[in-house]
């Protein structure tokens, strides 16, 4: 029971060890084949579990495997080491390993090749075997654990083409800003600590209910802290800059970690604290509004990018703000079901993002065309009828994320919009402005990828990708189409599910007025699109339309100058700090300390050094000296006595 | 200083005549002499206090220092020789490379 619960971690960790010993001599094919049946076979465990837990009564779903080895003992903190099969952590496996089983596999088309293939699967295994420690964890410690590593992996997987010094570059900015978020991560842990003597989810959740107090200052300050590590993993404002740059890693990796799985690990941490955060409608309010905002200004940033891999994490960036306004208006199922739905259909988009990215890399070098950015999506265009694969698949996805029925992503953005008028007409302000932006967007997106005459000749010369790279894709697609009907308005199959781990559910009945207006918002936002930009570029070099805009449009094209912000103030500022330390500090305070030091041996030794002159009879004669003196001073002792 | 016997006052002598040898000599084989000779006159010096009190622990001691001194001109006498055959020389003052 033990070893079966916790064998969805060790299959990635025993690919990983295989790949990481073995992988020198094997095949690509070997490599790639190992890593990929190893997720899967995480997911048909996790698949497994998740029936078996199906099948007990509601009351017995929240199992906790402990596996009965005491991890921390130290003083009054006592952490066992133990795992939580529940029906949200069986949710959030479900959707790890298969969506990650589906990437590994697209990976071995997408990184064929690479003079580094084996160490990439070695940390997509790795990435993996963390996420599912993250989401399986029972206690606070060692969700930090899993939260750490695949901070790890993150950072491993950004800079993978490190030889470029801007993606090393990005991987560093992703892991600085993260670290931001997780020194407020720990200080929540520790001041839970502090007040409940306790780091289990039961024992603080017991706890809590049992002090049934609303608003208490140390729950409030507990679930903020705990929010700002939320919005450094989940790129919430302000810390949201990391994730656009995270683009530099390879494009499964933007899939996998940076839209699917990683970046909703803050969302899935409120949503195991819910009782926490019920207990604090203050720091709700707070999460709800910055979850608005962010997905506000996520959504009109990327309404100016031309990098088809920005469009999209500034996309994440937006729908992550969604998720974590559901998180603050305690609609934790809806929120849990937009991470799901958001994570079939953005790793949908960003898979056939990488397919299009391929097909323009296709015959680029062999025409010399390769000063051709493929990423741009000014250099795309047309490639409808070249990849038409690719193009149904991204169809699907943008419909989903744009929210027309009945795509995934309607349903589950229904349901946090619906929650967000019953509870903050702020909130549901600016989410419905979201929703705009969210169609303009992709409808811009599409128009100029897929629609209207190749630019390049790289688009001109497009090829669909291979069979290993489609298949998943379509596999996707099926989900990103329908998977929405998981959770149906008035039914709330997932809801229900859910329930007994997330603090009790009611299906909300289809809201036709809301639903209605959605679906004209986005289907309205879509057709504005393909007016504005069907014709908008006939060459690469056209401006965009929205340049008229002037100010307002270099405004959203700098991303609302938060980078700039952060770069004339923060990394400034701490590189004078640090010039000051190399410069004065350094050199004249801790290097003139040791070279003093050292001058100071010097010049002793150099005076006592004439003594040792190698000729024994000088020796003899200082060792006569030293009797001398010491029989002296016995002798006077004696006398004096 | 009537209690001072005549055994005691030779051994100083002695003794005084072994280190001047070992601070004078510079041929390694008569320092080793000189040692010797120190040794020797400590022995002298046990036996005439041993005499003087009428214990036995100073002559016990005789024995163990001549045990030792046999010992050490055994390892002694080796060391000239192998430095003797690397050298050509028993000049204690040609041996000064470790000087600082």
């Amino acid at each position: 029971m033990q070893l079966l619960s916790i064998s969805p971690i060790l299959f990635p960790l025993l690919g990983l060890l295989i790949n990481a010993f073995f992988g020198k001599r094997m095949s690509e094919r070997l490599i790639g084949a190992i890593a990929s049946i190893m997720v899967l076979a995480s997911f048909a465990v996790s698949a497994y579990l998740f029936i078996r837990a199906g099948a007990l009564p509601e009351a017995q779903r929240l199992l906790s495997v402990d596996l009965g080895i005491p991890w921390i003992q130290a003083g009054k903190l006592s952490v066992p080491f133990g795992f939580l099969i529940d029906p949200l952590s069986t949710t959030m496996m479900l959707i790890v390993t298969g969506v990650g089983g589906l990437i590994h596999i697209y990976s071995v088309g997408y990184m064929r090749g690479d003079a580094r293939f084996q160490r990439f699967f070695v940390y997509l295994n790795l990435f993996i075997a963390s996420m599912l420690v993250l989401v399986m964890a029972d206690s606070f410690l060692l969700m930090f654990v899993g939260w750490e590593l695949v901070g790890l992996c993150s950072y491993l997987l950004i800079g993978f083409w490190f030889s470029n010094l801007k993606n090393a570059e990005a991987g560093r900015k992703a892991f600085v800003v993260n670290r931001i978020g997780d020194v407020g991560f720990i200080l929540g842990i520790l001041l839970i600590f502090a007040t409940f003597g306790t780091l289990t989810f039961s024992g603080v959740f017991g706890k809590v209910t049992a002090m049934s107090a609303v608003n208490s200052p140390v729950i409030v300050a507990i679930t903020l802290l705990l929010f700002v590590g939320a919005v450094g993993k989940s790129a919430q404002i302000p810390l949201f800059v990391w994730l656009p740059d995270a683009m530099a890693g390879p494009t499964p990796v933007s899939a996998l970690i940076h839209a699917a799985t990683m970046v909703t690990a803050g969302i899935y941490m409120m949503t195991r604290a819910h009782v926490l955060y019920t207990a604090a409608p203050a720091t709700q309010d707070v999460v709800a509004i910055v979850g608005a905002l962010t997905a506000l200004v996520g959504g009109s940033i990327a309404l100016t990018q031309y990098d088809i891999k920005k469009v999209l994490a500034y996309s994440t960036v937006s729908q992550l703000g969604f998720m974590v306004a559901a998180a603050g208006l305690g609609a934790y199922v809806a929120s849990i079901f937009h991470l799901a739905m958001h994570a079939f259909f953005k790793a949908l988009l960003f898979l056939a993002a990488g397919s299009v990215i391929h097909g323009m890399e296709h015959l680029g070098h062999a025409n010399g065309a390769h000063a051709v950015d493929p990423q741009d999506m000014r250099n795309m265009g047309g490639l409808r009828t070249k990849m038409p694969v690719t193009f149904v698949v991204y169809v699907i996805g943008a419909l989903a994320l744009a929210g027309v029925p009945p795509f995934s992503g309607f349903f589950s953005k229904d349901e946090i919009v619906v929650a967000a008028l019953q509870h903050n007409p702020l909130v549901f302000g600016l989410l419905a402005v979201a929703a705009v932006f969210t169609a303009l967007y992709v409808g811009r997106q599409l128009v100029m990828v897929f629609f209207g005459k190749a630019r390049t000749g790289n688009a001109e010369h497009a090829a669909e990708s291979s069979p290993v790279m489609t298949i998943p894709l379509i596999v996707l697609a099926v989900f990103a189409a329908l998977a929405g009907f998981l959770n149906l308005p008035g039914v709330g199959t997932l809801g229900t599910w859910l329930a007994p781990a997330v603090g009790g559910y009611e299906p909300e009945a289809l809201q036709i007025g809301v639903a209605g207006l959605f679906t004209l918002l986005a289907l309205a936002a879509l057709l504005g699109a393909w007016i504005v930009y069907r014709d908008a570029f006939a060459k690469a070099a056209d401006a965009d339309p929205l340049e008229r805009f002037g100010g307002l449009y270099v405004f959203l094209k700098r991303a609302w100058f938060i980078d700039a912000l952060y770069q004339s103030v923060v990394v400034k500022l701490f590189y004078a700090a640090s010039s000051f330390l190399a410069r004065v500090f350094d050199v004249g305070g801790i290097d003139g300390l040791v070279n003093g030091t050292a001058v100071l041996v010097r010049n002793t030794s150099g005076a006592l050094r004439r003594i040792q002159n190698g000729l024994v009879r000088s020796y003899g004669l200082m060792m006569l000296f030293g009797v001398v003196v010491i029989v002296a001073y016995f002798l006077w002792s004696a006398a004096v006595h | 200083m009537n209690t001072v016997s005549p055994f005691v006052l030779l051994s100083a002598l002695l003794f005084t005549l072994g280190v001047i040898g070992v601070l004078t000599r510079r041929n390694a084989i008569l320092i080793f002499m000189s040692i010797e000779l120190m040794l020797n006159s400590a022995n002298l010096a046990f036996v005439a206090f041993a005499h003087q009190w009428g214990q036995l622990d100073g002559q016990m001691f005789v024995f163990f220092v001549m045990a030792v001194a046999a010992a050490e001109v055994a390892v002694g006498l080796a060391l000239i020789v192998t430095i003797f055959r690397s050298k050509k020389s028993t000049n204690v003052d040609d041996l000064s490379q470790l000087k600082g």
